[in-house]
């Protein structure tokens, strides 16, 4: 089982990933923005992050590239959690390096398949 | 595996709801036409998550509602529209429209619907407006999908150098196919380098891949979907059928599949980028067509409006922590100590001892405090209100908060919040004038009008000041005589105009306006503070202004009380009612008509209440020389209470005696003491009543001829 980080400044979105994450096994650590993962990140190692966009402080995008140009991030796999509205912030998360991403609104059942996606 | 979603719906209700609040805060600080990036940049992110939390959790009316509240808000950001002040006051709305869609999840009633779909055409009309000048936004890419089920697929996959770098592993891929249908995959390694000129972390291998099976073209893609821009990839049907314009869309994956529904087939190019954006892309909602659903039912029951959980500050869940971890190390020493004791370490016992109530005293403060939430919580709602009425009224209008940290316990903070905004909307509609009239009274036509807390003893002191027109005292006394409230005779002084003011019914506006002047309200508000165990003192100077102070103690839980005795048992004064205690001289007690007993103490006459007599019990003494009198104010007036003894004072937990027992007239509630015993908490207003039903010809109220008597 895989442990994950799982970023989002959304409380009930966070608790909710969280909790789908450990039902399913895993070992699940919280972060409330981007520069509160980035510090989790460089102090244990993660198999996956998954991360909301729109956060503040720090956003998922600039996470994602900041964890890439860790040496220890370089193939980790990220999850970017996106909605559809707006600017196409798929193709700049994964122009800044993120695995993939999953479209909110999204349900638990969704999130386990795409994180079996990137773990195998 | 199935995850009950509602569990989350208080937190998603929690934090929507604080959304909304910066929301509004920042709203209120958009003033027109300055694109504060950052401000707007608040406002957009509090909207965007209420969208994504609402369209997770089910409650796809919000979603919809926030969608086109974000569209607008995403275009002002981008600088693509203006900031006026109709767009302001229309986000405002939305901002009231969505905390009403919000509190009916959580009460789990019905919410105005048609008020809500109502704003969310303005919100749609508005968009449109722009959207005539904009061109149309880029449809869905023209190059879809061949919906086809062909008997198999030949996937030529080629990855980009680099792709391995987002965390995407081919052979994760192909066992995802695998999952879909029989694969056979050939490697293609041509392109390896040279060993010495072998970089590891890049990708050298190209894959052709053989499907067998009925498979969904999307279904390929969605596979590839991530890494559409790092690879090269054709994708070639084995065997053609006849096409099918439908498509299976009971997957549970629907998210990636929407745009399937475009029925042309057109030839699939592999390179074209498009197919990523054509599968990713769920159809993207059309501005106008959304209508808002029936309010979700929910099925659980509601979580109630006050205080279904509390958000606690980590540090002081860490000082607990930490008290807890001293009391541990407390409590393991004197187990210690006491495994062996003898005489020799009474010393060491009694510190122990003494550091144990150090510990508990801590501990038990620090718990109170996790109830404690800064006022700000309440001071927030102000701005926008004092916004909305002084527009309403035509009023300039400075609002000026301080002491927002000041901490109380939530409980009294939530119930204080009403009489709160009486006071305000009173100070904007009776105190503070038109411009005009402040102009001809040589102030600034910008009235000032202060909320400010503070602690002060073990109490917290809140208020609300005006530089308005102040009391007037002679419309309040005429409006009293005409009432007939009080004759001609009566002597007016300061206090009783304040006391005329919280009478039930009494109002001094000329005219009835939608905000206040319908008399009620100030007796509402004295009678919230009082079951607070507060009070609220007026000081008001004719044309300076005036200023209202509520005081209230800091939590409903703990409780200063003067412990007395009467015959046998031990009961509880609150030590906020107690004025003074004293060695009753006889000469001083007046015996009136009936049964009553009048004690002159210093100008004023107060009545004496026996205590004895009123609970029934056997006193040591029934001399007035033997015992005590307590001089105790409720409401303004003063009574004595006769006791047999003062014993000491101290802070008591308070216990609800109608959770544990039911509801005991003159008595607020039960605590116990150091040793062991229950001790009634006396409610004052409560006694003062009873020994008034007791002595049922007590003297009329105007008999004595002084407020104070007319207990």
């Amino acid at each position: 089982m895989a442990k994950i980080l799982a970023v989002d400044d959304s409380a009930s979105m966070r608790q909710m990933v969280a909790f789908t994450l450990k039902s399913a096994g895993h070992e699940v650590v919280e972060a409330i923005n981007g520069q509160n993962a980035l510090e989790a990140a460089k102090k244990q190692a993660f198999n996956l992050v998954v991360t909301d966009v729109n956060m503040p402080v720090m956003d998922g995008i600039s996470l994602t590239k900041q964890l890439r140009a860790l040496p220890n991030y370089k193939f980790v796999p990220i999850l970017i959690l996106t909605t559809e509205s707006g600017t196409d912030r798929k193709q700049e998360g994964k122009t800044a390096g993120a695995t993939g991403w999953l479209v909110k609104p999204f349900n638990p059942e969704q999130l386990l398949a795409t994180i079996k996606r990137v773990l195998g | 595996m199935s995850i009950d979603l509602s569990q989350f719906k208080q937190t998603f209700i929690e934090e929507s709801l604080e959304g909304l609040d910066v929301m509004e805060s920042s709203l209120l600080n958009l003033g027109e036409g300055t694109a504060n990036l950052e401000v707007i940049n608040n406002i957009f992110r509090a909207a965007h998550s209420i969208k994504g939390g609402s369209g997770t959790f089910g409650f796809n009316d919000i979603a919809q509602f926030t969608h086109v509240l974000e569209t607008l808000l995403d275009q002002m950001r981008s600088g693509e529209r203006p900031v006026t002040q109709h767009a302001v006051e229309l986000l405002l709305a939305s901002v009231d429209c969505l905390r009403m869609m919000i509190d009916s999840i959580r009460d789990s009633t019905n919410y105005d619907t048609e008020h809500a779909s109502n704003v969310k055409q303005q919100l749609e009309s508005l968009l449109e407006n722009r959207d005539q000048q904009q061109p149309a936004a880029p449809k869905s890419p023209v190059s879809t999908t061949v919906v086809q089920s062909p008997s198999g697929w030949l996937i030529k996959f080629s990855p980009h150098v680099h792709m391995l770098k987002t965390g995407n592993d081919p052979v994760l891929m192909f066992r995802e196919l695998s999952n879909v249908a029989a694969v056979e995959i050939k490697a293609d390694y041509s392109d390896l380098l040279d060993f010495s000129d072998l970089n590891p972390e890049d990708c050298y291998l190209r894959w052709e891949i053989r499907l067998t099976g009925e498979v969904e073209e999307t279904a390929i893609k969605d596979v590839f979907a991530w890494v559409a821009d790092e690879c090269d990839l054709e994708i070639i049907p084995l065997q053609r059928n006849e096409p099918s314009s439908q498509i299976a869309s009971d997957n549970a994956d629907v998210q990636h599949k929407q745009a399937v529904t475009h029925p042309e087939p057109v030839a699939v190019q592999a390179e074209d980028k498009s197919h990523a954006a054509a599968n990713e892309n769920p159809v993207p909602l059309p501005a106008n067509a959304p209508k808002i659903t029936a309010p979700v039912a929910v099925a659980n029951s509601a979580a109630n409006k006050e205080a279904a959980s509390i958000r606690v500050a980590i540090d002081k869940v860490d000082q607990l922590i930490n008290m807890v971890g001293e009391l541990v190390i407390t409590q393991s020493m004197l187990s210690q100590l006491g495994d062996d004791f003898d005489m020799e370490k009474l010393e060491k016992l009694r510190n122990g001892l003494a550091q144990l109530e150090r510990n508990t005293r801590e501990l038990q403060e620090n718990v109170m405090r996790i109830r404690m939430l800064p006022i700000s919580y309440s001071f927030n709602r102000f701005p926008r209100l004092v916004h909305d009425i002084s527009q309403k009224l035509g009023k300039k209008v400075e609002l000026k908060l301080s002491g927002e940290g000041t901490e109380l316990d939530k409980t009294v903070m939530e119930k204080i919040g009403d009489p709160l905004v009486h006071l305000v909307r009173n100070a904007l509609d009776h105190g503070i004038e038109s411009p005009e009239m402040r102009v001809k009274a040589g102030k600034n036509e910008v009235g000032l009008l202060q909320l400010n807390a503070y602690h002060k003893g073990g109490n917290i002191i809140i208020e609300i000041a005006d530089d308005g027109a102040g009391i007037n005292k002679s419309k309040v006394i005429n409006k009293a005589l005409q009432k007939g409230i009080i004759n001609s005779a009566t002597e007016v002084d300061e206090d009783k105009i304040h006391e005329l003011i919280f009478r039930p019914g009494f109002s001094t506006a000329d005219a009835v306006s939608d905000l206040s002047g319908r008399g009620v309200g100030m007796d509402v508000v004295k009678k919230n503070i009082k079951e607070l165990g507060g009070s609220i003192v007026i000081s008001s100077t004719e044309g300076k202004g005036s200023v209202f102070s509520i005081r209230l103690p800091l939590t409903l839980a703990i409780l200063d009380g003067q412990l007395v005795r009467v015959g046998d048992e031990v009961y509880i004064i609150p030590l906020i009612s107690v004025v003074e205690s004293l060695q009753i001289k006889k000469s001083l007690v007046n015996q009136l008509a009936g049964k009553s007993e009048l004690y002159r103490l210093r100008d004023e006459y107060i009545p004496v209440i026996r205590l004895y007599e009123i609970f029934n019990i056997t006193p040591k003494t029934t001399e007035f020389e033997e015992g005590l009198l307590i001089v105790v104010e409720s409401d303004g007036k003063k009574v004595g209470l006769f006791v047999d003894d003062l014993l000491g004072q101290q802070q008591v937990v308070i216990k609800g005696l109608e959770t544990n027992y039911k509801r005991v007239e003159g008595f607020s509630g039960a605590t116990i003491l150091g040793d062991g015993t229950v001790a009634l908490i006396m409610d004052i207003s409560g006694v003062i009543a009873m020994s008034k039903s007791i002595k049922k010809h007590s003297q009329s109220e105007n008999a004595s001829g002084s407020k104070d008597a007319a207990a």
